[in-house]
């Protein structure tokens, strides 16, 4: 076997065994989709109604707040997910098993990169589960094209990645799972602070920029603009810019700090 | 310091050393937990490294395994050098740290093929070699479980287990019986028996000087970041004289004259006990028991004593009292 298709198996290997604990342990991934769905009922149902009126000014309906708050949620739901990313990559590195790894002759990054593989596609499932109670409580896509749907999928995938990646760097630089649980807090604030509930423009003025320009609204009004026709404009490249930036910079951050001795 | 060694030549041994390390250091900040330690282990036996707690025997497995790296030092595992090709060592060999290398959240058989996936082998072959161990080391009826609900037995025999997934010819063992019970221990040493005589080259570390003193064919003892003494079992006990013929009084005024006769034996007032110093030859019992029948003494109990590994590591590891071999065991710490 080249070492390609040797680098595929043991990824393989170390993403059946993500998933195995994932299957046999489903109580953190289940916490952590409350956040977003509890998010999304109470939005739209508690404060429903001002925000509506915020958004849309007087007689704005409650369906137009679904479909402005259901995509920030979608990417909410992503960050929530690698909260949990962090939190068992910390959890793994305590293991014996690791240092197993480590001894013996795999290909290296294949530990870390079977829990990104796995991470995401337990993001994508996340946000399959959160997108489908948006769709029951009356969330509906305006005319998205294939191709639309597709792009709007390619970014949850590759924003994923990029949260997921630079997650597994804080899961590694935690010396336990409360740690890591802070440290990665930033993913879970970051999409309140962003376009996710209220528009950027109705923020006081030295603040946009900041929200603006974070790596979670351009990806919200990408996402937007994909499912529902809004104005993408930069955006796109600004997600797109965020997301491969993220994903190399998290990569060589995480694959660096495995490499090192551990104590 | 005595350091001995090997009679056979170097050069003669060099194609047939498992493991060699020449000057291997390696420091945490300013401590120096090894400080230029140089070992050769010859393929298809056991080396026991051998010290007291915080010794750096952990230190020394975590590097040789390719866990860690070494400060400086030349150092070789299965013929491949450390430092440019670990990728290689770490084929060679098989490694089962100090705490449980499974992986507690999936059952002992998950482990097993866990294991059987990363040495790429067939699905078949991994399922046959699986069972094959799993029945081996008595798991067959956990097999099904959780490894986090594992004894520590179960556990350690699991990792063992895995350990020999790949077929590895080199196996470092850190403390494989440390907390476990004694029939455990004694279904350990069996197992480590079978590797060795199927060839298999054992680098074991441990805190039991029974243990090295039964499983070991070369025994380094490492104190302080250095190595205090090398050599087997039986080189190591004759660098402490503490063998000794012991008698034992029940009667107070017996012994006081028997302490009398006999000028040079070491007293122990408080056990009403004297200690002759003896190799436990023949020929010199012969002559104390002739000895001790010319001066009337009649003890309650004779009792020969030889100098076990014990006796070598109190001499070797006590770098501040020096042990004294007239004085019972209890007491030289």
């Amino acid at each position: 076997m080249s070492s390609l298709a040797l680098a595929a198996r043991d990824t393989t290997t170390m993403l059946r065994r993500n998933l195995l604990h994932a299957r046999r342990y489903p109580s953190l991934t289940l916490n952590l989709l409350l956040t977003p769905v509890m998010l999304l009922l109470l939005f739209v149902y508690i404060f429903g109604d001002v925000m509506s009126a915020g958004i849309g000014g007087a007689g704005a309906d409650r369906s137009a707040y679904i479909a402005y708050i259901v995509p920030g949620l979608l990417l909410l739901t992503i960050g929530s997910t690698v909260v949990g990313t962090a939190v068992s990559v910390s959890n793994d590195m305590t293991e014996g098993i690791i240092a197993r790894f480590r001894t013996m002759a795999i290909h290296r990054s294949s530990v870390l990169v079977g829990h990104v593989v796995g991470s995401v596609l337990q993001s994508v499932l996340s946000v399959v589960v959160v997108g489908a109670v948006g769709v029951a409580i009356g969330f509906r896509s305006t005319d998205a094209t294939v191709l639309e749907w597709l792009a709007a999928f390619g970014l949850l995938v590759l924003f994923s990645a990029a949260l997921t990646w630079v997650a597994v760097g804080m899961g590694l630089i935690s010396p336990n799972a409360e740690a890591a649980s802070n440290n990665a807090l930033p993913m879970v604030l970051l999409p309140m602070l962003s376009s996710a509930f209220i528009p950027v423009e109705t923020m006081p003025g030295w603040f946009r920029p900041v929200a603006e320009y974070q790596p979670f609204t351009p990806a919200i009004e990408t996402l937007r603009g994909l499912l529902l026709g809004t104005e993408i404009g930069h955006n796109g490249w600004l997600a797109l810019g965020w997301s491969v930036g993220l994903v190399v910079l998290g990569y060589f951050w995480a694959t660096a700090k495995f490499g090192q001795d551990p104590r | 310091m005595t350091v001995t060694r090997a009679s056979a030549p170097r050069a003669a041994q060099a194609a047939t050393q498992a493991i060699t390390a020449t000057g291997l250091r390696k420091s945490y900040g300013d401590k120096a937990v090894l400080d230029g330690i140089d070992l050769s282990v010859p393929q298809g036996t056991v080396f026991s490294l051998l010290g007291p707690n915080g010794a750096g025997k952990t230190t020394a497995v975590k590097i040789l395994s390719t866990l860690i790296t070494a400060d400086a030092g030349q150092l070789s595992v299965g013929g491949h050098d450390l430092a440019a090709d670990p990728q290689a060592v770490r084929a060679a060999i098989g490694v089962t740290g100090q705490f449980s290398a499974v992986d507690g959240l999936i059952t002992g058989e998950e482990n097993m093929l866990l294991m059987a996936d990363l040495h790429h082998l067939s699905k078949r072959e991994g399922r046959r070699v699986a069972a094959e161990l799993l029945e081996r080391f008595d798991l067959v009826e956990a097999a099904k479980k959780p490894a986090a609900g594992y004894s520590g037995g179960m556990k350690r025999r699991l990792d063992i287990a895995m350990t020999l997934v790949g077929g590895p010819r080199i196996i470092f063992l850190d403390e494989p019986t440390t907390g476990l019970d004694p029939r455990s221990r004694h279904t350990m040493w069996g197992i480590i028996r079978e590797l060795v005589a199927d060839g298999v080259t054992v680098f074991l570390t441990t805190q039991y000087l029974e243990e090295a003193d039964e499983l070991a064919d070369r025994i380094a003892v490492l104190n302080g970041g250095k190595i205090a003494a090398e050599g087997t079992a039986e080189e190591l006990k004759r660098i402490v004289p503490g063998g000794h013929v012991k008698l034992r009084f029940t009667d107070p005024d017996a012994y006081r004259a028997a302490a009398s006769a006999l000028r040079e034996a070491a007293r122990d007032d408080e056990a009403l006990a004297l200690q002759i110093p003896s190799d436990g030859s023949q020929r010199e019992l012969r002559s104390i028991l002739d000895w001790l029948d010319s001066a009337g003494i009649e003890a309650d109990e004779l009792t020969v004593h030889t100098p076990d590994l014990d006796d070598v590591f109190f001499a070797l590891t006590a770098s501040t009292v020096p042990a004294q071999n007239n004085q019972p065991k209890e007491n030289a710490r």
